[in-house]
């Protein structure tokens, strides 16, 4: 690891200071995913040595032209991406939206080299602009920036990648087990989440998960295993100190229905034993948006409103952990949304999120790295990466009646390994390289005659690596 | 023990008195309740013909004061019990529990802020009792309650002292109890061993001196101050945390 290169990028905006309703883009090295950037952020992706190509890809269609570069070992590249010039007081977003989708072509996000080529250790152009982005030979260098700086390097956190030079992780859990008498809550668990990073615990009801939040979260004891929180050994004797560290929200927000919302607040100000806590309990409901309602008993609340200012309380103490528990269980779409784009906002600021759920969609839209849980860890990592781990990259072929011959028609295709059959006229044909197969592919049933309908590749959102995780471990444990 | 944190005690009271002042049931415990108490013994005092034996006088107004002892200890042991189960009721006793607040101060200040108004309700009743008999009740009756001076000192000393053990009682009964009505039923229950105890006294069953009055006082003030070790181990965080979802789910 030691050896790798690092891609350095940096996305500018269109001026509009880290809006945390900006739109995270895809960074697609080789054609693969492998992370994501905000508005303002820098990534620093990790390559082997060796020629690859480098592209950014916004959610609404908007791409970056593909561009090619050569790194050695422990060189870091940087580059910078922003959105073409078509200011948007000129033209609304949605409108430049439009037409990218119309023209789809390459023309809306810029991206180009920012340094030339230069050797390890020596600081890159960029880092001098940035004045906390270390030249660090193995460009482990993750911490997010301090306040002063408009811009941060969020930490892609990869495991792997995390060098030594590297601060203790914020959470560090090895071999985990609760159990409650005979009934296993949690088994075996062991993962690290890094500073800054949205971790996501995906799990089924009963998983597990509020388990593992409550025992992380000092509330009860581990039965064997052990873990680190906020840096702090998890043991009886540390849990004051712990507490002081981290901030959970519950499942079920657990407000004083009877006192107003700033009351509430103060409270929990009083607890953490904060100074200054009239001036906390504005900011913690300014980032929530409900200044306008601190006068409001919480008893009269919406569920939405009440989740909102169990965030605001979890918010108050300036955490280095965050539990978030089911944020978003039993809102309505509208209010999940307010609630995720709150998260959004909090990753901008750099605060590390251990966040459970059971929803697919949320832990793929919020979290750096996802772990699926179902008593025992199924698995850790970014969701692109589940995904390409889980499965082998695959064509769908629809032809328009059964092919007469199908075997001879794959297997005579070289970048074809292997073939099956989903019904008449639908073939799942297993391939190393989806791209330079499918023209094969076209070629050769056209060369025999078949009407293809359709080619393409497979695509797997999470729900399938879920699924597939959880069935897996059905097959396993057959109850 | 180590010293108390103050800031997060007083963050407790503050917050329990609130929520004391604006929930009806609470509200009404602490205003009807002692009325009932007082209207009793009040009743009763100006029933007491003045030609009654002294030895007469004397029963029936220990048995009026006596009553009226029932308040520190009826409020306050609703209070307490009201005081955890609600915590469990809202939810929000797991929230509370991750915050860096000791158990023992976050127990204190939930028995200071019982102890607060039921010591206020208790004097406040046993004044409005003095001044109404002094000023309206029947001279020779008045002055009979006002020789019982040793009585009155039992009164002012022991309304503290079994406040403060119900206040334990219902605390300790409400951490493992989830409903409400039972925590106060049961928790009432166990406060009346003591004021049984005053009531032999009273009743001159036991017979009463200053070294009885000493040494029961100070018993009870041991065990008061051994309750909070009591208590503090029965707000085991996992059992009130796991407890309740057991119970709710
Ligand atoms: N207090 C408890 N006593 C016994 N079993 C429990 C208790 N709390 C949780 N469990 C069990 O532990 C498992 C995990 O529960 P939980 O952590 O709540 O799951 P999740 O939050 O993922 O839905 C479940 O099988 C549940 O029944
Ligand atoms: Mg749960």
């Amino acid at each position: 690891m030691t050896t790798a290169a690092t891609v350095r990028l940096q996305r500018k905006g269109w001026g509009s200071s880290g809006s945390r309703r900006s739109r995270l883009w895809k960074v697609v090295i080789d054609g693969n995913v492998v992370g994501s950037i905000h508005n303002k952020e820098i990534a620093e992706l990790p390559v082997t040595p060796g020629r690859h190509s480098l592209e950014v890809r916004s959610m609404r269609h908007l791409v970056s032209p593909e561009v090619p570069f050569e790194v050695t070992e422990r060189q870091i590249l940087g580059f910078s991406c922003h959105p073409r010039s078509l200011s948007p007081i000129i033209l609304p977003r949605w409108i430049v939206w439009l037409l990218a989708t119309l023209i789809k072509n390459d023309l809306w996000i810029d991206l180009r080299p920012t340094t030339p080529a230069r050797s390890s250790g020596v600081p890159t152009s960029m880092a001098h602009q940035q004045g906390d982005v270390k030249g660090d030979p193995t460009g482990a260098q993750r911490e997010p920036s301090n306040a002063g700086s408009d811009m941060r390097t969020r930490a892609f956190a990869d495991a792997r990648a995390w060098g030594d030079t590297r601060a203790e992780p914020a959470l560090v859990v090895n071999h985990l087990t609760k159990r409650f008498g005979e009934r296993i809550a949690f088994s075996e668990v062991s993962f690290e989440v890094g500073h800054g990073e949205v971790f996501g615990f995906l799990g089924p009801n009963g998983a597990g998960k509020t388990t593992t939040v409550r025992t992380l979260g000092t509330l009860i004891a581990p039965t064997s295993g052990s873990a680190t929180v906020a840096g702090i050994p998890l043991s009886p004797e540390n849990g004051m100190e712990i507490r002081r560290r981290i901030s959970v929200m519950p499942e079920s927000p657990g407000l004083y229905l009877r006192l107003t919302i700033t009351e509430n607040l103060e409270f929990f100000a009083g607890l953490y034993g904060l100074q200054k806590v009239g001036d906390r309990v504005k900011d913690a409901l300014e980032a929530v948006n409900l200044a306008d309602r601190a006068s409001d008993l919480c008893g009269g609340l919406s569920k939405g409103l009440r989740q909102r200012v169990g965030l605001a309380r979890a918010l108050l103490s300036d955490p280095t952990v965050m539990f978030l528990d089911e944020p978003t269980s039993g809102l309505d779409p509208v209010a999940a949304f307010e609630v995720h784009d709150l998260i959004n906002g909090l990753r901008e600021k750099g605060t590390t999120i251990f966040l459970t759920t059971h929803r697919l969609d949320e832990a793929e839209k919020l979290c750096d790295r996802v772990a699926i849980l179902n008593t025992t860890l199924r698995t850790v990592g970014r969701p692109e990466e589940l995904r390409a781990e889980l499965f082998k990259r695959a064509l769908i072929v629809k032809t328009h009646a059964p092919l007469s011959d199908a075997d001879q028609v794959f297997k005579g295709i070289p970048s074809v390994n292997d073939w099956s059959s989903e019904g008449p006229g639908s073939y799942v044909l297993s391939v190393s390289d989806p791209e330079v197969a499918a023209p094969e592919v076209a070629r050769s049933l056209v060369g025999s005659g078949a009407d293809v309908l359709f080619i393409g590749e497979a695509q797997h959102s999470l729900e399938d690596v879920y699924l597939e995780l959880i069935d897996q471990e059905a097959a396993a444990n057959p109850r | 023990m180590r010293s108390l944190d103050t800031t997060r005690i007083r963050a407790v009271i503050r917050k329990e008195l609130r929520d004391y002042r604006r929930n009806r049931f609470i509200f009404l415990t602490m205003t009807i309740m002692p009325f009932l108490f007082l209207a009793l013994p009040m009743i009763d005092v100006f029933l007491i013909k003045p030609s009654a034996s002294s030895a007469m006088l004397d029963k029936r107004l220990g048995a009026a004061l006596l009553y009226m002892l029932l308040i520190p200890v009826l409020v306050p042991a609703t209070l307490a019990a009201y005081s955890v189960v609600g915590e469990k009721e809202q939810g929000t006793l797991e929230p509370l529990l991750t915050t860096p607040i000791r158990r023992q101060d976050f127990i204190l200040g939930k028995a200071a802020a019982v102890m607060i108004p039921a010591l206020a309700i208790a004097y406040t009743v046993f004044g409005l009792f003095l001044a109404t008999v002094w000023l309206f009740a029947n001279p020779i009756v008045a002055s009979a309650i006002f020789h019982q001076g040793p009585v009155l000192l039992t009164q002012v000393l022991f309304t503290p002292l079994l406040a403060g053990w119900a206040i334990w009682v219902g605390m300790a009964v409400s951490a493992r109890a989830n409903d409400v009505r039972v925590a106060q039923q049961l928790s009432t229950f166990a406060s009346f061993p003591p004021i049984g105890l005053v009531a032999l006294i009273s009743l001159n069953v036991i017979n009463p001196s200053f070294m009885l009055a000493v040494v029961l006082a100070g018993g009870l003030l041991a065990v008061d101050v051994l309750a909070l070790r009591l208590v503090s181990s029965l707000f085991d965080p996992e059992r009130l945390v796991t407890g309740m979802k057991a119970v709710r789910s």
